[in-house]
């Protein structure tokens, strides 16, 4: 009895002196110096694996940043200005301050306004879906509907609308990393400044097709009639292909150009209702495009 | 345009009838013929035993995924049905009830639901419940009745014994092969299924008409179960050549216990096979050995459920390491 | 035992539902569409402007680069436009709008040249002349012929094929054109021996085609150099290295073409194209479509003038049926489904299939029972099922590893799946996405 206690309690503190001998030598023979450094980074950093910035992850995004002399081109972008604030002052290196950006999905063509003329039948997924024809619509710029950014949004910050076909950014959520854009065969979803309280004015159409071509396709897409950068005070907006854009850099969100529009292919987000004014101008639209539109161009022309 | 809208999908335009339904009703046609049989020999019991397998695994196979899963239900694929049918064929006629309700929710709700369905399986369903039924309760599962041929009533389980298990408690009781011919079934007797054993497994002649329906249906290749009977009858050869007075003949073990059971319709599971022949071919080889090396050395007379079961457990590492020749990958390129 | 080709293949019903009809000419359409992208490569350079008056033949758009492909005007007529057509690859493309001149008569004239066998042009010239009359492989992948042509230096060949096999389902095609003008075929192969420098040609046909195996066989009965193989009826036999598998069982190695193994491969049609166009000045301005459907009235085989919008065809053969589901541009294993009947007719339709319902919509899609059979019927020896799941969890360097590139797009892996995969979707998009980046890499 005492004997086969001493047997297995010899037996056990021996195998595990050498296990222990084993372990220690090997955790000295293959060490590989880490400077802490990318730890306490990589700690800070958010820790998505996201891919926005450009590295693979956030531990070699932190390599990245202990590693290299000037970082002010480095940027989180589901961190933020804080976050890289908090990196420069553990590193003791610049970085450069960007304004917050957030993705929108440049289409409307909801299921009403683009009416479907075939039926795709594959796997549901945009990438393939372009490969090999140009949509269920009409519209060979327009959204796909199949969702590859949905798929590719790691922060559960977009949805398929059931009802409209086409995919919703939650603001909130959003944290621009950049994987919807880069999922989209279409190049539909931008980044654009969030500006304050997330106001935005942009151009939510891609169709390049002369006017006619894009409006029957499409009833809201943008025709190409020039008359946003007419009104345009700061000359944000350019026309190339039959399409407008809106430049956020130049854009002081005026809104002008969201009424003039003829097909309402302009959306103005977050901005708080027109008030008296608004109605009237609306109404004015409606009721009398052409009017507003022929007095926009009679000014430019004198 | 008009109201049925013109179809685009990719190429190809066209698809061939054959579905994945199709071929599990092959596989459940291919094993009537040994249905009746056991329903010759062992009467009711069959019937009971089979349907309460059947039954339980489609119910089995409802709830999970209906309530647990919270997935599409897919019991009319087939799959379930086959699962049920092959459980029933490989326990003893006459089990308790209970007993094959267990061994279905083993072979449904773990080897199959709980690595997400058909199609992910790495362990054919069947035997994982009929190996979790023989290793918990072993008694019961060694329990054969014997053959009441004729007698269509619910028979009393009478313990006999299986050809296999006669063989391997003779043998360890120091008896030699010529003292115990005398109590094994006649070759001509376990070809038609005249003989003890799990409810299917007995009869040859009725599973290699299956098999060869099967073949001829192409549901299955050749290469899995003739390679697994042709590496035990050469094991088994060499062995019986050898030493004839502790080792069975090659004869006895392709004709006794799960050997054709398990090689035409177990093994040849597409899901838990290796893609490729050649893997195949390597898979059946493993079966064939660890069956003949269960069979002489292990603690269970027989030992192809055991068998198809570790091999596989090697078929992603065979699909992996044996690829078909890829086209242009000949060497030769002779220009005259 | 007839000759096949060494891995895979599947048959699928053949439904050749017009090989028994002779190949009707079409009038003039009175609009003809020309994409100025027919053929692999870099699209050709428009050089007429709106309004410009065009003789038949004329050069319209010029080859763009060497793999590139001048364009001839089917028609004379005038330029009314030069406009964006969705064409078959479902996405608009440039293309040049030809009004008929209703009152030119070269139109309308039937030209019936006779049989002209003696060959005047030096092996140059020969190309020189392939390339500028615009000939393309007229088989369905529409590579440029004198590309094919221009063996280079250290090659050795010894062997030219010619791809009678016509594999697909429905399409006749080939067929009709073997039968109607075999003396011609023989005439354009011995061109292109000529131009090749080889001395050896083999002609690939499938059984199927039973009467047009016969009728080779009786006109290069005097022919030694001229070889006529029937091959055993299996797809996709007509793509070049199962062809040339079949026929001499080599392998092309894998990235490689039929020029490392000493063979050149050219379809029936494209010499067709070929005698016509060195013995009789005529540049591909049409070609052979087959268009077929069960439910059409009256399937045929025409003579269409390249352009010719897909909707004048299927009026011809009795409108479009009840029902329609789908319109093919080319057979129904490697086509591509079209958005509407304006695609025009282009250098690479080989036929027009019309699919009702039954046959249009794909089935539901199921999980992998891994029968591999996808593995069993690929003639390339891969593996579709792994390439999909590794294409479709975007593990595109596996893909690649595992010979995603060599994949020839066939579908016999997506027709034989019992669970109904888009095997062959998603395999395509992984090579898309490898093809991508590798170039993004270099």
């Amino acid at each position: 009895m005492n004997e086969s206690i001493l047997n297995s309690v010899l037996l056990l503190v021996s195998l595990g002196a050498v296990t222990a001998l084993v372990l220690y030598i090997v955790s000295k023979k293959f060490y590989v110096y880490e400077d802490p450094l990318i730890a306490v980074v990589d700690d800070i950093l958010p820790g998505a694996n996201c891919a926005g910035c450009g590295s693979p992850g956030c531990k070699s995004f932190a390599e990245k940043l202990v590693g290299t002399e000037d970082i002010s081109d480095l940027f989180c972008p589901v961190g933020g200005n804080e976050v890289m604030k908090l990196v420069a002052e553990t590193l003791g290196k610049e970085v450069s301050e960007k304004d917050p950006t957030v993705a929108v999905v440049r289409c409307q063509g909801s299921c009403e306004v683009r009416p479907k003329t075939t039926e795709y039948q594959g796997p549901k997924s945009c990438a393939i879906s372009a490969m090999i024809y140009s949509g269920e619509t009409d519209c060979q710029y327009g959204c796909l509907g199949d969702g590859d950014c949905v798929t590719a949004c790691k922060f559960d910050a977009m949805f398929m609308d059931e009802t409209t076909g086409l995919p919703v950014v939650i603001t909130d959520k959003c944290t621009s990393c950049g994987m919807c854009v880069e999922a989209c065969p279409r190049d539909i979803i931008e980044m654009r400044p969030k500006n304050k309280r997330d106001l935005k004015v942009f151009v939510g159409c891609l169709n390049e097709e002369k006017g006619g071509i894009a409006k029957k396709a499409c009833s809201v897409a943008c025709i190409g009639c020039s008359k946003c950068e007419d009104v345009c005070p700061k000359d944000a907006i350019t026309m190339v292909n039959n399409l407008a854009y809106i430049d956020p850099e130049y854009c002081t969100l005026c809104r002008k150009c969201v009424p003039v529009c003829p097909t309402h292919s302009i959306i103005e987000t977050n901005f708080p209702p027109r008030k008296e004014k608004k109605v009237v101008k609306e109404k004015k639209v409606v009721a009398e495009p052409s009017g507003e539109v022929k007095s926009v161009n009679l000014t430019k022309d004198a | 345009m008009d109201s049925p809208q013109i179809v685009i999908s990719a190429s190809p335009h066209l698809h061939s009838d054959r579905t994945s339904k199709k071929i599990m009703y092959d596989v459940v046609i291919a094993l009537v013929p040994a249905f009746l049989v056991s329903l010759y020999v062992f009467g009711f019991n069959a019937l009971i035993t089979t349907s309460i397998a059947i039954v339980s695994c489609l119910l089995f196979e409802f709830l999970i995924q209906k309530y647990l899963m919270k997935s599409e239900v897919t019991i009319t694929d087939g799959s379930a049905l086959l699962t049920g049918i092959l459980l029933a064929f490989n326990v003893p006629a006459g089990l308790p009830i209970w007993m094959i309700i267990v061994g279905s929710l083993a072979a449904i709700g773990i080897a199959k639901l709980s690595f997400g369905g058909l199609g992910f399986n790495v362990f054919n369903p069947a035997l994982v419940g009929r190996v979790f039924l023989l290793v918990c309760f072993p008694v019961q599962m060694t329990l054969w009745p014997l053959a009441v041929v004729n007698n269509t009533s619910i028979a009393d389980a009478v313990s006999g014994a299986t050809t296999l298990g006669i063989i391997k408690e003779g043998l360890q009781f120091g008896q030699t092969m010529g003292e115990l011919s005398s109590q094994i079934p006649s070759n001509m007797n376990m070809l038609l299924g005249i003989t003890g054993g799990s409810l299917g497994e007995m009869s040859a002649i009725a599973l290699l008409l299956g098999g060869l329906y099967l073949m001829i249906r192409k549901v299955i290749s050749w290469h899995i179960p003739i390679t697994i009977l042709l590496t035990m009858a050469v094991m088994t050869g060499v062995f019986w050549t050898i030493d004839p007075e502790h080792y069975a003949n090659p004869i006895i073990h392709l004709l006794s216990g799960g050997a054709i059971l398990g090689a035409f319709y177990m093994a040849t599971d597409m899901v838990t096979s290796p893609m490729t022949k050649k893997g195949m071919v390597i898979f059946a080889i493993g079966i064939g050995l660890i069956t003949v090396i269960i069979r002489f050395y292990g603690a269970y007379p027989e030992g192809i459920s055991f068998a198809i079961l570790i091999m596989n457990a090697f078929v992603p590492l065979i699909n992996s390491y044996f690829k078909p020749r890829r086209f242009g990958s000949k060497i030769k390129a002779k220009i005259m | 035992m007839l000759k096949t080709f060494s891995k895979g293949g599947i048959h699928p019903p053949e439904n050749k539902l017009t090989s028994a009809k002779d190949i009707k000419r079409l009038p003039a359409p009175k609009v003809v569409y020309v994409p100025i992208a027919q053929h692999i490569g870099i699209p050709a350079e428009i050089i007429v402007d709106r309004k410009d008056k065009v003789e038949i033949g004329q050069v319209i758009a010029k080859s763009g680069g060497f793999v590139s492909s001048n364009i001839h005007s089917p028609v004379a007529g005038t330029v009314t436009k030069l406009d964006m057509i969705i064409d078959s690859s479902g996405y608009k493309k440039q293309c040049i709008v030809i009004r008929t001149d209703a009152k030119n008569e070269t139109n309308f004239q039937e030209i019936d040249y006779p049989l002209k066998k003696e060959i005047d042009l030096e092996p140059a010239e020969i190309v020189k002349r392939i390339s500028d009359f615009g000939i393309v492989g007229l088989g369905g992948a529409t590579f440029p012929s004198h590309v094919k042509l221009n063996v280079k230096e250290d090659k050795k060949m010894d062997c030219l094929i010619i791809n009678g096999v016509e594999c697909e389902p429905y399409l006749t095609a080939d067929h009709r054109l073997m039968l109607e003008k075999g003396e011609e075929i023989v005439v354009g192969i011995k061109i292109l021996m000529k131009a090749l420098h080889v001395n050896k040609a083999i002609i690939g046909i499938e059984d199927n085609k039973h009467d047009a195996v016969e009728l080779f066989k009786r006109l290069t009965a005097n022919e030694k150099q001229i070889q006529v193989a029937a091959l055993q009826v299996k797809y996709p036999q007509g793509g070049e290295k199962q062809l040339i598998s079949a026929i001499l069982d080599r392998e092309v190695p894998k990235n490689g073409l039929p020029m490392d193994v000493g063979v050149v491969v050219n379809n029936v049609g494209t010499v067709f194209a070929i005698y016509e166009a060195i013995q009789h000045n005529k540049p591909l301005i049409e070609r052979v479509v087959t268009v077929t459907g069960k439910k059409l009235k009256n399937p045929s085989n025409f003579w269409v003038k390249i352009g010719t919008p897909i909707k004048d065809l299927i009026e011809e053969v009795g409108g479009m049926p009840e029902g329609t589901r789908k319109i093919i541009n080319g057979g129904p294993m490697m086509g591509k489904a079209i958005k509407n009947t304006d695609v025009p007719v282009t250098k690479g339709t080989s036929g027009i299939l019309i699919v009702d319902e039954d046959e249009a919509c794909r089935g539901e899609v199921k999980n992998c029972i891994r029968c591999g059979e996808c593995v069993n019927v690929c003639p390339m020896g891969l593996e579709p099922h792994l390439l999909m799941n590794l294409s479709e969890k975007g593990m595109y360097e596996k893909a690649a590893q595992e010979d995603i590139m060599t994949c020839i797009e066939c579908g016999s892996c997506s027709y034989v799946c019992p669970s109904n995969r888009p095997l062959l979707d998603y395999i395509r998009f992984g090579k898309n996405i490898t093809k991508q980046l590798a170039s993004s890499k270099n």
